[in-house]
């Protein structure tokens, strides 16, 4: 049976790549991730978990080192945020592009200058176009979950890809919840054992990572776009085996009370939570509000989002993160290109808000459907609004 | 190995695991080198390799020249791709998920990729311990960007950023000694090598694998088409380096300096430089200075072995 243990969430997502039995864990400390790979460190020493622990000296290092090793064959997990992420850079492309099912989890952070260790998106959207399968997730329970889910969707063999799984720094890396985590039998049987079919071995040596000329590049990167894609698919099949098996469900886009609603509101993360508050009030004064909650932000779910979309009439959109001089928050430009084409589709209206760790409390979700829906109706000369700033 | 020196060539394995039809240039001493060193290092191998010419002109998809198990990933970070290749292994033979048995980390890489741009990962695995041999190959500047000066370009070199000119001598600074650095991690094993003494280089390779933990293989790669020499002078410039005391061959073993090769008198430096474009501008007082430096760094490195 499993336990309900009360825990700190990220040492919840150690725990949970216990479970996974990980062979190699290479990581570096940032704030706020550092309890996590604090808590591997010590599952280590303690013989709990049997894993190679290296501590590298950068995130550069981190992420390379979870290449070789996962090109070696191990199981391999790391974590990071913030400043790391963007250290890793470089090598997450790679990472995608060889196939290696690295997992991670990223404590979201705002990025320098000036330097904030609190909570946004801006880390998530840089890596945006990395190759990476990524999720979001929203408490504790869901990183446990999804954490588990990560291993077996990245090294399906259908897939060979690796996983990022982002969960807000602080606002959720730091809380302590009531969480269930599985039996080791019942993960043994839902995870198999990693099986790259090529490892670097001498009994069969393959060459990896040869360069490629024009005449063969371009095509390499439409087989990993294709390859993504068709994830989505061993993402939903694995969803639905954990549902079955623990009787909790997971899906790309999650809907709250958002049938017959006339405007919707779309959130990542956890300030899903918060949001959901604010429906309920609303609902509860008779307004016909609902909320989409983004979970699976790579491959984009595009199918999910206008379905989930339905007869709105008006979308309202909260990034996280900034695209500078740009269409405002990154998720909100995807989601408007994604109904772009629909005969009968909303209208999206673009909110950037929560950057460094600023928090939005239910009042000022409720205050950005206000204003989202004032906007639908006179329109703006903004292309997007920035909430929760003083003037 | 130098008590059979006779017999010795008959030794060599003449199987090539660094197989022939690479795209390097005619008379590359760094192609040379990663050859030589290929052999005493056998099938039970995986190869790491930095970008720059050994990767480019060894993988071009879909060839390869590898006959051992190889990986490229990126420029700077082939060390820490090492380490958690190594650690991998170890621990899957420790969970019995592959067969316990030997197989040695060898990473490759530039001058650039190592003493510059990579140096912070090298170092970084160096000082945690882990088993793997890594060789530089040294040819004195990032070739495979066209000859740009990296920190192992000698005193006194034109390069493309470091070109001569009205009012430059070329490269302003000395070269940073690499193996110094390497020593200073307190690896068991350090050594400089020249394929111009294949036998050397090869013995060296070996122990370097042999050796449990951090080893570091440095290795003088002549390169005619950034040196700016004849292609058939690769064999003659690497003596050179080595007999004018400009590039000594010794070892560090456990703190233990050896000098493989002395010469009781060094020949002068210009025996070496005045077969190389990119010394040509150089007036004589700066050869001076160039020859009061190695006389000096000479004498430096005796006292070490004594
Ligand atoms: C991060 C990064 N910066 C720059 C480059 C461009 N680059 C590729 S190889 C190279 C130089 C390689 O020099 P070295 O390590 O000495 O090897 P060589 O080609 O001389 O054998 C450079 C600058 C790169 N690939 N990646
Ligand atoms: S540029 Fe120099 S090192 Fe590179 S392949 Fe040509 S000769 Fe060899
Ligand atoms: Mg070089």
């Amino acid at each position: 049976m499993a336990k309900r243990i009360g825990i700190e969430v990220s040492l919840a997502i150690a725990e949970a790549a216990k479970l996974a039995d990980v062979d190699v864990v290479a990581a570096y400390p940032i704030t706020p991730q550092t309890h996590i790979v604090e808590h591997l460190a010590e599952l280590v020493a303690n013989g709990e978990l049997d894993a190679a622990y290296i501590p590298v000296e950068s995130e550069h290092s981190a992420m390379s080192a979870c290449l070789g090793a996962s090109a070696a064959g191990a199981r391999t997990f790391t974590a990071t945020a913030g400043q790391g992420l963007e250290l890793m850079h470089e090598v997450l492309y790679v990472a995608s592009s060889m196939q290696l099912p690295v997992v991670m989890a990223v404590a979201n952070r705002a990025l320098s200058a000036p330097l904030s260790v609190w909570g946004d998106h801006s880390d998530v959207m840089a890596v945006r176009d990395t190759g990476w399968i990524q999720l979001f997730v929203e408490n504790g329970q869901e990183a446990v979950d999804n954490v588990l889910c990560a291993f077996r969707i990245g090294e399906d063999p259908r897939v060979l890809l690796p996983v990022m799984i982002h969960l807000d720094g602080f606002h959720l890396t730091h809380m302590i919840e009531p969480l269930l985590f599985p039996e080791q039998s019942q993960v043994d049987k839902f995870i198999p054992p990693y099986q790259h079919p090529m490892p670097l071995h001498p009994d069969r040596p393959v060459t990896m990572g040869a360069f490629a000329p024009p005449i063969i590049y371009f095509e390499t990167k439409k087989a990993q776009e294709v390859n993504l894609e068709a994830a989505k698919e061993v993402i939903l099949q694995c969803w639905d085996n954990f549902g079955k098996t623990f009787q909790r469900y997971y899906s790309p886009v999650e809907c709250y009370r958002s049938e017959d609603a006339r405007v919707l509101l779309l959130t990542m993360g956890s300030f899903s939570e918060t949001a959901m508050t604010a429906i309920d009030k609303m609902r509860g004064e008779g307004r016909e509000v609902g909320l989409l909650r983004l979970r699976l932000w790579r491959p984009f779910p595009f199918d999910e989002i206008r379905q989930a979309v339905g007869n709105a009439e008006v979308l309202i959109v909260l990034d996280r993160a900034l695209s500078f001089g740009g269409p405002g928050g990154p998720v909100c430009s995807e989601v408007r290109s994604a109904l772009y084409s629909e005969d009968k589709r909303p209208k999206v209206i673009g909110f950037v808000g929560g950057l460094g760790g600023r928090d939005i409390t239910p009042a000022g979700f409720e205050e950005i459907v206000d204003r989202g829906i004032e906007i639908s109706q006179k329109g703006s000369d903004q292309e997007f609004e920035i909430f929760g700033v003083r003037e | 190995m130098e008590k059979y020196a006779v017999f010795v060539p008959k030794l060599v394995t003449k199987r090539e695991n660094f197989a022939p039809g690479h795209r390097a240039c005619i008379g590359c001493g760094e192609a040379l080198a990663v050859r030589l060193a290929c052999k005493p290092l056998g099938q039970r191998v995986i190869i790491v390799t930095a970008t720059g010419c050994i990767e480019i002109i060894s993988s071009q998809l879909p060839y390869t020249s590898w006959r051992v198990p190889w990986i490229h990933t990126l420029f700077e970070n082939t060390a820490a791709v090492a380490s958690g290749i190594e650690s991998g292994l170890k621990i899957l033979m420790k969970k019995g998920r592959i067969a316990q048995q030997e197989i040695k980390v060898v990473a490759m890489a530039g001058d650039g990729a190592t003493s510059d741009i990579g140096l912070q990962a090298l170092s970084g695995a160096m000082e945690r311990g882990h088993d793997f041999l890594y060789i530089c190959f040294d040819n004195e500047a990032y070739m495979n960007t066209g000859v740009q000066r990296s920190s192992a370009t000698p005193f006194g070199a034109s390069t493309t950023t470091s070109p001569a000119g009205r009012v430059s001598i070329g490269q302003v600074t000395w070269k940073k000694d690499m193996p110094a650095i390497a020593a200073a991690h307190d690896i068991p094993y350090v050594a400089t090598a020249c394929p111009s003494y294949p036998f050397d280089l090869m013995d060296k390779v070996a122990k370097g694998a042999a050796t449990p933990g951090p080893a570091y293989v440095h290795i003088l790669s002549p390169c005619p088409t950034g040196w700016r020499f004849a292609p058939d002078l690769t064999v003659r410039l690497g003596r050179l380096a080595v007999e004018t005391g400009i590039f000594p061959l010794y070892e560090v073993e456990n703190g233990t300096y050896r000098l493989n090769f002395d010469f009781p008198k060094l020949r002068p430096v210009t025996d070496y430089m005045k077969l190389q474009g990119r010394f040509r501008h150089l007036s004589e007082d700066v050869i001076n200075k160039i020859q009061q430096r190695v006389n000096r760094e000479y004498a430096k490195l005796r006292e070490k072995v004594k």
